[in-house]
């Protein structure tokens, strides 16, 4: 697929935006520390990024955390809408090269999106998220932390599971090519 | 001299993921000016030629061209995206996806807004072009306060805008009711008329679109030209019958009269139509001669919905007071405009939505008791949208996934799988991913899915939408089949045909409320009930009295048992 | 399920604003509350949001799920620094006034509950703004608003499209989630956290692929209607600056400049009694 700024990029950031806001609105699963919640919209965002490339990862996340944040009514947290864009970026620049589009997701391609997660979660949830915290909030660093922990450990196993599955499922859906032939 | 609009030659595509050539050596000119019908079964490459006038082929998928099509003397290939939408607009198979902006005034206005026109012009094109189509009353709704009959207007409307001397649809009637569909056909005649744009349609349905005049139907198959003559010619030949589509229903009457059909009678409508003393005399003759069917036992009931009232969370009620009941083996359809409810009622039924009000008994099991997945063990349902039932990639694990969760043996599962492929025609495309089907053969895969599952009674939601008759009627025959053998079937259809022909009761919803519960026959001719829910009186009708015939209803009635009987042979 | 932003269309002067001034606004007044610790202002900024509230017509029942939320999640909050750093008061104003002990290190400090009264009080000039952002301006007006204010198109109008899919995607997802149980996913509580994780994921599937042939159509509609052509396009929703909409603005900048002038007068962002 097409990875500069095209149309299809657009569109992909406004229904990616709307899929993540539905999959961190509506399907919450709660964890035992309060304002953080496992949610699974990661991995679609993740997803998203491997497949539209990092801009559209940056913006799927800023646009679709911004629009969470905004009908729960507790006021925009930057700081974490800023970690969920940063989150989309790394992951598209990480998956920029995957040949997803093309129906391949094999062994070596779940690794590497794996380490990438895992890496990118560590970057914003434990250094983005808590640091513009600090600037913005000046909140206690312990508490920024644990907090960060909390869900970075969490969107990594969501991310995992469900942004695995979905890279291994989307890329079995794409027919390679001269491959369709009707057989009796 | 006519001037040709669109001229295809010697052209074919082939996408990359295909093995072969989707069009084959495709000639074919369309004049300014003309109004065209394609038809041709599912899967034919109808909207592959869409996507070819729009300019989507090349500009959008990939894949490779031979030969060249040209539209006002300009090869396509040669220009932009944007230099073909200028010379044609098309209205997409899928309203929702089309329908971008967050209004209905946004929406038309999104093509000139893309063109910078200013603001002041914006207002005052919308409002006209609002007012051509008749939405003018609508302009600040959301897409989801409106019907489907309304979407497709501002779908029209939207590409109206841009005064595009070519109009293509794809399927405009897929998702309508009769009553909005044949609005729709007319819609599109009287804009036709007025802006002497050329109008390319592609549909199944042929009776519906030929409701208002069409100069040409093309005939395709298996991406080539097979006919391409006028309404009249078409219907007097055998062609339709050979490539399987469905002919207008008065046709097939006075076929089975033994009236021999010719172009000069000015067949393609019932009101042109020209019959001569001896063939309306012949029509008479097979009805008198021709015995009714004989009536079945009353059986006992099977789901019996008491009262039912439902509304959904956003306060709309959907369902006030329904009560319906289905017999055991029974096969009958529900029936209604957009919205009326229908879909409403059968998810109310599978547990998928509870009612406020009211009881639902099975086999005199009180059904509140059991989960969603305990009734799905009675009650397959298929859904509206084929889409939001698939969730594997490849058409062999779709099937069986309710088998699978349900913990059948693999061999009975390699088993039933195959059965099911093979009745809806899906045998050859078994190793395919589910996404390089279209949205007819998509549907099947839901349709197999279920029957997978061998439920005591079933429930699809539009089981032939997007079917071409081939199919409709493998599917149709496959249904009955089953009910013969005591599997009980309720259809929620649009298609009057379907339900004359296959279901001996109907329900008609209206507004949330149930209207009438009658045979096919008796609904189908009474004006009251057609008027009140959007339904559409069947050709026979005036065939009947076109003939000079005294019970009109009995005439309908009589014609759908002797072709079924025909059909089935 | 329409109405999920909760705009509550009524006649009033901050309606009439365009959406593109509220949106600098509310830009603008969230710096000025994220920058300051300074309590006076914050003790202002609250009052002013109220004021506001009022101007607008909207009553507090018309918002009162959503404050509900901004209580807990700042209630939580409190607990959580408290929990978590007891003493981060002390450590922030540089004395420790000791008023009584819980137990273990969780002793009660002045500063430290001047700090918790200065969290709340960022809480209160903040979140009154964004729900009154939320309940006045017409989400069509959104995309307008971003483009004018310096965003290009092509992004304003993915949060458009993002608007006009979520009710679409919404209602999809409910509806697979019940065929998918139908056919036996089940999705219950009791299974493990990795389950229902997969369960989710058979949801997710269906979700996601029909969200990716709903890309194609989409991007293929727009293209086909010229979308992408220009450097620039049109809004029908766009609306014109008045006066009181650069008087707005110019308010709300003014705020900005005063917080950052009064945290470099103070020579700190924190404004500190105990000294
Ligand atoms: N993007 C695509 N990539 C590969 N093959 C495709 C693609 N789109 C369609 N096809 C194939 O081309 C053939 C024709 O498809 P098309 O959608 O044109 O059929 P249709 O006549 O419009 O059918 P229907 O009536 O069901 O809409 C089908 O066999 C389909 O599998
Ligand atoms: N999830 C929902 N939330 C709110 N309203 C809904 C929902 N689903 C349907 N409706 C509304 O309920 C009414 C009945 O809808 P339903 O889908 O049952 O109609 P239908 O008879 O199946 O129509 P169609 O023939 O177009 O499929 C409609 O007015 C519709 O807008
Ligand atoms: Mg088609
Ligand atoms: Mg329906």
């Amino acid at each position: 697929m097409n990875k500069k700024f095209s149309v299809k990029t657009i569109v992909a950031i406004g229904i990616g935006a709307a899929l993540f806001f539905v999959c961190g609105r509506f399907v919450v699963i709660p964890s035992p520390v309060p304002n953080t919640n496992i949610s699974i919209q990661y991995g679609v965002l993740g997803f998203m990024a491997a497949v539209f490339g990092p801009i559209a990862g940056l913006l799927t996340g800023l646009i679709g955390h911004t629009l969470i944040d905004l009908s729960w009514g507790w006021g925009v947290w930057w700081s974490w809408v800023i970690a969920s864009g940063v989150f989309g970026l790394l992951m598209g620049l990480a998956c920029w090269k995957f040949p997803i589009s093309d129906g391949i997701f094999g062994g070596k391609q779940v690794a590497q999106f794996n380490i990438a997660q895992v890496i990118c979660h560590v970057i914003c949830w434990g250094v983005v998220a808590p640091v513009l915290d600090i600037l913005i909030y000046s909140e206690p660093i312990e508490k920024l932390f644990a907090q960060g922990l909390m869900s970075g450990v969490a969107n990594a196993v969501t991310t995992a599971i469900v942004g695995t599955l979905l890279c291994v499922a989307y890329a079995a859906a794409k027919p390679k090519k001269g491959s369709l032939t009707k057989e009796d | 001299m006519k001037t040709p609009a669109i001229t295809f030659d010697h052209f074919s595509w082939q996408y990359n993921a295909q093995m072969e050539p989707t069009l084959r050596d495709l000639n074919l000119t369309i004049y300014q000016g003309e109004k065209v019908l394609i038809c041709g079964p599912s899967g034919c490459g109808k909207s592959t030629i869409a996507h070819c006038l729009n300019g989507l082929i090349p500009f959008s998928y990939r894949g490779e061209i031979q030969g060249s099509l040209t539209i006002f003397g300009k090869e396509t290939k040669e220009l932009s995206l944007f230099d073909v939408s200028k010379m044609v607009g098309t209205v997409l198979q899928d309203a929702d996806g089309q329908f971008v902006g967050l209004t209905v005034a946004e929406d038309i206005a999104f093509a000139l807004e893309n063109d910078c026109v200013p603001q002041e012009d914006l207002f005052r094109r919308v409002k006209e072009v609002a007012g051509e189509v008749s939405i003018q009353n609508h302009l600040s709704h959301a897409p989801n306060e409106l019907s489907g009959g309304q979407k497709q207007r501002v779908s029209l409307a939207g590409v109206m805008v841009d005064n595009v001397p070519i109009l293509l649809f794809d399927e405009p009637l897929a998702n309508l009711d009769p009553a909005t569909g044949k609005q729709a056909i007319e819609l599109i005649d009287d804009i036709q008329k007025r802006t002497g744009a050329t109008v390319v349609i592609i549909e199944h349905r042929l009776e519906d679109v030929l409701h208002r005049d069409v100069d040409r139907v093309i005939l395709m198959q298996e991406g080539q030209i097979v006919a391409d003559l006028t309404p009249d010619e078409l219907l007097s030949s055998d062609l339709l019958q050979r490539h399987g589509i469905r002919e207008p229903l008065y046709i097939t009457g006075l076929k089975h009269a033994g009236v021999a059909i010719t172009a000069d009678m000015a067949p393609h409508s019932i009101r042109t139509i020209r019959l001569s003393e001896a063939d309306k005399a012949a029509v008479r003759r097979w009805f008198t001669t021709t015995p009714p069917a004989p009536e079945s036992p009353e059986a006992p009931p099977l789901l019996e919905a008491g009262h039912i009232t439902f509304a959904y969370p956003n306060g709309k009620e959907a369902l006030s007071d329904v009560s319906v009941t289905v017999r055991k083996g029974e096969m009958l359809s529900i029936v209604g405009r957009n919205g009326a409810g229908k879909s409403t009622f059968s998810k109310v039924v599978c547990g998928f939505e509870r009612q406020q009000q009211g009881s639902l008994r099975f086999n005199g099991q009180n059904l509140m008791e059991l989960s969603i997945k305990e009734r799905a063990d009675h009650i397959g349902y298929v859904m509206q949208n084929p889409n939001q039932m698939i969730s594997k990639v490849q058409i062999f694990d779709e099937v069986a996934l309710g088998l699978v969760t349900r913990g059948v043996e693999e061999r009975e599962i390699q088993e039933r799988v195959e059965k099911a492929l093979t009745i809806c025609g899906l045998h050859p495309f078994r190793r395919w991913p589910v996404s390089a089907l279209s949205f007819g053969q998509k549907k099947r895969v839901t349709i197999a899915s279920i029957l997978a599952l061998d439920p005591e009674m079933i429930i699809l939601d539009e089981p032939t939408a997007g079917q071409d008759f081939r199919h409709y009627t493998e599917i149709m025959e496959f249904l009955r089949s089953l009910n013969a053998q005591g599997v009980t079937v309720v259809m929620i259809t649009h298609d009057m045909h379907l339900m004359l022909e296959y279901c001996h009761r109907a329900v008609v919803f209206a507004d949330g409320k149930k209207i009438a519960d009658s045979t096919s026959a008796d609904v189908l001719t009474d004006p009251d009930v057609i008027e009140r829910a959007s339904l559409k009186e069947t050709s026979l009708y005036d065939l009947a009295l076109l003939c000079g015939i005294e019970d009109p209803k009995a005439f309908v009635q009589r014609f759908i048992d002797y072709d079924r009987e025909v059909r089935s042979k | 399920m329409t109405n999920l932003f909760n705009y509550i269309d009524r006649p009033s002067p901050i309606h009439r604003l365009t959406g593109a001034t509220k949106l600098v606004c509310l830009l603008l007044w969230s710096f000025a509350s994220m920058v300051t610790y300074d309590t006076r202002i914050l003790i202002f900024m609250p009052v002013v949001s109220f004021a506001l509230f009022s101007v607008s017509k909207i009553r507090l029942k018309d918002v009162s799920f959503m404050l509900w939320a901004t209580v807990v999640f700042m209630v939580l909050n409190n607990v959580m620094v408290f929990v978590f750093s007891p003493q981060h008061g002390v450590s922030l104003y540089g004395s420790r006034t000791v008023l009584f002990t819980i137990a273990g290190p969780y002793v009660v400090t002045a500063e430290q509950l001047f700090y918790h009264l200065n969290l709340v009080l960022k809480y209160l000039a903040a979140i009154p703004m964004v729900l009154l952002f939320v309940c006045t301006t017409n989400p069509s007006e959104f995309a307008a608003s971003l483009n004018r204010i310096g965003v290009s198109y092509k992004i304003s109008y993915s949060v458009a499209l993002a608007l006009r899919y979520i009710p679409d995607i919404q209602r999809e997802y409910h509806d697979i989630s019940q065929s998918q149980q139908a056919r036996g996913i089940e999705m219950s509580k009791k299974e493990s956290l990795v389950k229902r994780l997969k369960s989710a994921s058979a949801i997710l599937i269906p979700l996601i692929m029909s969200s990716m042939d709903r890309i194609e159509v989409i991007s293929n509609a727009m293209e086909l209607r010229g979308f992408g052509k220009n450097k620039k396009r049109t809004w029908y929703m766009a609306r014109p600056f008045a006066k009181t909409d650069i008087a707005a603005m110019a308010v709300c900048a003014l705020l900005l400049v005063a917080v950052i002038c009064d945290a470099i007068v103070m020579g700190s962002r924190f404004y500190n009694p105990f000294v």
